[in-house]
């Protein structure tokens, strides 16, 4: 097992480098450099142009900037962002817990909601209930994000008033930001009711966010427990006299979950993709919309070192399904 | 409960509900983050707002709605005969804020207005150099090269020496990055060595003191009991920061935010009808253009210009792309309520056989193509410009040009479009001061066009020297004339399509008083209340 985590280990630190080189020439092919960007229209000096890419370090050639960024990173320093000036680990900080409170929120709607209807869809194969779980999750799928985000607040906020309309909490509460997580951050504050108010600003980004996830496992679900459902140890299971509940859950659908958890751990990605939409549309402050700022300002450091941080994200989640994949089948284990 | 203390409980609530009538927090949605709170480090709207309009102040400032001059910090002021030296005489008794980061232990004096330009101005300054990128609006608007001197006569006089000239240099005091800090505050952050808080913590004189600031989620700040013209009636003013037009009037509709800042001209409407919303619109000080590279084989004939601008359907182009009655058909490269508009211009009427005649007389075949170069997003200025390149498109195929539109990202096309290789670029200003300078120097003389701003490329000898003598007269009906004769020029030249000035909408609830939208796109909230 340890040689089969250090291989694992080992294929991580080319991948590391791959994506800074990656994120260091993509930020660099876009045209228009961070000093053009900010003026705009307005009349660019020359010598002030001049002055400023040699203070931001940007008038050395390429592999002297990218040894420089490499060199830094080395050093645990991520830089400063060239638009707001603040250090781009302490932005991440700031915002990363609202996009994990998100992201957890969707994964949670999505793992109950997704498993459920997938296993009753495939409890019912052939039935109303199936078709339907299924037309519903292929259209879940294919939902334009915007298009359905909006719709759901002229819904629920504005028409039947349930929820609020964007934002994490109503912006009377003054609550001051401890851990990050407005859910935890309001537990700790003394203004009543307004964790109460952070839950329901959570329940349609997190629906909106889930919906992709949620057809997706629904979907992967029902066809691994229909796999599942055929095999002989379950006719067995139930040739024992075993109660169908029992038969189902235990021996059912904890074979169909490996599959499924794989799904889950790739989802991480599709969150943080989705999580770029939806932060939008419910002005949820988030990574998604700090990165995407980022790229339309050209500003290197933080284009550069936030890809940086989510792609270490996105490979310790992989790392981890690995283990636990490995450590669930010993044959993964050995052909590796 | 007995009657007496029912009736006290009642009493109670009345008062805590009358006491509260004017005294509620005013949320605003917004549409970006700002980028910091240094406001002379950043050049976009959004920051001058949550930084300039809120918690500085300037030496002069527009009266609210207008671009009338109104004195702020300073309360008088002469000019010199030659225009070369202007002396300030400050306000007294202004406070700084008092906040838990800092204690101001004097008044506002002139050592605050030398320390706020002499940081920008003199490189031996020790904050000169406190900025990653320098300071883009103070170089930008040249004020290196225009000021010669700012000196202190006594604690409540300043005297400022330009390098030439300047009619515009007072309206020019009035923009945000002439915001007056705090020098007090400055020394104990360089003491401190935390100068990186001049950026998240401000220190200034003006209506609202800065609370907090959450990363793209909202601005705080708490009315300022000491601002020099009264304290701002609302109990606090809250930045909600909703970068997605649609969601900002649906936030505004379900009452969480009182002021939503530019709604689509699409939705006015939709908010008129509305009993719960109004809106107020005015007439922008801004300018949507399409530039003729006149440097372009075809376009350095002015017949082609000329045929062009025969062939494009003005009203109807305004029309479909804002909404009737939404913005108004351009004809000059400003709007009419700037000084020197030139009303004896006039757009041609649509002939499109005269149009190909001039193409025929100047040589242009059948089928020549143009290209355009617009960008992906839309704005106030062109808040779709696909559509408003493809009817330019239909409108130039019926003359047999054909439109090669290019639609791009904004910043990649600026750049692009300043070296002069787009034929036609389809681009706007708003103006920064409110004075024709602003716009005619920028976008239109032979030093833009050198450093290619002007899009056009296009360089009169005769519009530049009217434009540098308007610059320099002081006399305002002797400026207008001058303009009015430089629009005269542009008019036999036609560089642009001058294609349209938008209204500016903010929609509010009910509720809201005292709120002006100004022509110069600024919001201000000094003087808004929640009823």
């Amino acid at each position: 097992m340890l040689s089969f985590i250090a291989r694992r280990l080992g294929l991580l630190i080319p991948t590391f480098f791959g994506i800074t080189l990656l994120t260091f020439a993509l930020i660099r092919l876009i045209p228009g450099d961070p000093v053009e960007v900010m003026m705009g229209e307005r009349r660019l000096d020359p010598e002030m142009h001049a002055q400023a890419m040699e203070r931001l370090g940007l008038n050395k050639p390429l592999p002297a900037q990218y040894l420089d960024y490499v060199g830094k990173l080395a050093q645990g320093d991520l830089g400063e962002s060239l638009r707001t000036r603040e250090s781009v680990w302490s932005e991440f900080l700031t915002l990363f817990p609202a996009t994990v409170e998100l992201g957890l929120a969707a994964l949670l709607f999505a793992g109950v909601l997704g498993l459920l209807a997938g296993v009753i869809a495939a409890l019912k194969r052939g039935s109303l209930f199936d078709h339907g779980v299924m037309g519903i999750s292929l259209a879940g799928y294919s939902m334009p994000i915007f298009w359905w985000g909006l719709i759901l607040i002229m819904f629920f906020s504005v028409s039947l008033g349930w929820t609020p309309v964007s934002g994490r909490i109503d912006l009377l509460y003054d609550i001051e930001p401890k851990t990050g997580f407005m859910l935890i951050d309001t537990l700790l504050s003394d203004e009543e009711g307004s964790f109460k108010d952070a839950v329901m600003h959570l329940i349609l980004p997190a629906i909106v966010l889930g919906t992709i996830p949620l057809a997706v496992i629904a979907r992967m679900t029902r066809s691994s427990m229909l796999e599942v459902l055929r095999e002989d140890y379950i006719r067995t299971a139930r040739a024992k006299g075993l109660s169908p509940v029992r038969v189902v859950f235990i021996h059912g659908l904890r074979n169909a979950l490996i599959p499924v958890l794989t799904v889950f751990g790739l989802q991480v990605g599709t969150l943080l993709a989705g999580a770029v939409l939806t932060e939008t549309i419910f002005s949820w402050p988030g990574i998604g919309k700090w990165l995407i700022e980022a790229i339309g300002a050209r500003d290197y450091p933080v284009v550069q070192n936030g890809i940086l941080l989510i792609a270490c994200l996105v490979i310790l989640v992989n790392f981890v399904v690995d283990i636990l994949y490995g450590l669930a089948n010993p044959r993964i284990r050995h052909q590796r | 409960m007995n009657p007496l203390a029912l009736r006290a409980a009642l009493a109670a609530i009345i008062l805590s509900a009358s006491s509260g009538l004017w005294a509620k927090p005013l949320v605003v949605c917004t549409e970006a983050s700002p980028e910091g709170f240094d406001i002379v480090q950043f050049t976009t709207a959004v920051t001058a707002d949550a930084a300039a309009e809120t918690v500085f102040d300037r030496l002069v400032d527009f009266k609210p709605g207008t671009t009338e001059l109104q004195p702020a910090l300073a309360e008088r002021w002469e000019i010199s005969a030659d225009g070369l030296t202007y002396t300030f005489h400050l306000r007294q008794g202004v406070k700084f804020h008092r906040t838990d980061y800092f204690t101001p232990t004097r008044d506002f004096n002139a050592d605050d207005v030398l320390w706020s330009f002499q940081r920008q101005l003199d490189p031996n300054h020790p904050w000169h150099d406190k900025t990653s990128v320098g300071y883009p609006y103070f170089e930008s608007m040249s004020f290196k090269n225009l000021l010669t001197s700012v000196e202190k006569r006594d604690a409540h006089t300043v005297v400022f020496t330009l390098s030439r000239p300047q009619a515009p240099f007072l309206r020019d005091l009035a923009m945000a990055f002439t915001s007056i800090y705090s020098a007090e505050y400055g020394d104990q952050l360089l003491k401190s060595g935390k100068t990186a808080e001049l950026n998240s913590k401000p220190i200034g004189t003006g209506p609202f003191i800065f609370q907090r600031y959450s990363k793209d989620a909202q601005v705080r700040y708490k009315p300022n009991p000491d601002y020099f013209r009264g304290k701002p009636p609302a109990d606090a003013l809250i930045f909600a920061i909703t970068p997605d037009n649609n969601v900002r009037l649906q936030k505004l509709r379900a009452d969480e935010c009182q002021i939503a800042l530019y709604p689509k001209p699409d939705d006015i409407p939709s908010i008129k009808r509305d009993p719960a919303l109004k809106v107020a619109e005015m007439e922008a000080l801004v300018i949507g253009y399409v530039a003729l590279n006149t440097e372009h084989p075809y376009l350095s004939d002015v017949r082609v210009r000329k045929a062009i601008s025969m062939a494009f359907d003005h009203q109807a182009h305004v029309d479909q792309l804002f909404g009737k009655g939404n913005a108004l058909v351009a004809v000059n490269p400003y709007p009419p309520s700037v000084l020197g508009y030139n009303s004896d211009n006039r757009n041609p009427p649509r002939d499109i056989d005269k149009a190909r005649a001039l193409l025929e007389e100047a040589d242009v075949p059948e089928g020549a193509v143009l290209t355009l170069f617009t960008r992906n997003g839309g704005g106030a200025i062109n808040p779709n410009p696909r559509l408003s390149a493809e009817m330019l498109q239909a409108d130039l195929a019926r003359i047999g040009i054909r439109l090669d539109i290019r639609i791009m990202e904004w910043a990649e096309m600026l750049r692009r479009a300043k070296k002069g290789e787009a034929d036609m670029v389809a681009t706007g200003w708003a103006s920064d001061n409110g004075d024709p300078d602003n716009f005619l120097t920028p976008l239109l003389s032979c030093e833009a066009a050198k450093n290619g701003e002007n899009y056009a490329r296009w360089c009169s000898s005769k519009f530049d020297e009217l434009i540098t003598r308007a610059r320099e007269v002081s006399d305002n009906d002797e400026r207008a004339t001058l303009y009015k004769q430089a629009l005269a020029v542009y008019d036999d030249d036609q560089p642009w399509i001058s294609v349209a000035h938008p209204k500016l909408f903010t929609a509010m609830r009910q509720s809201v008083e005292g709120y002006h939208v100004n022509p110069l796109t600024n919001n201000n909230f000094a003087t808004t209340r929640v009823k």
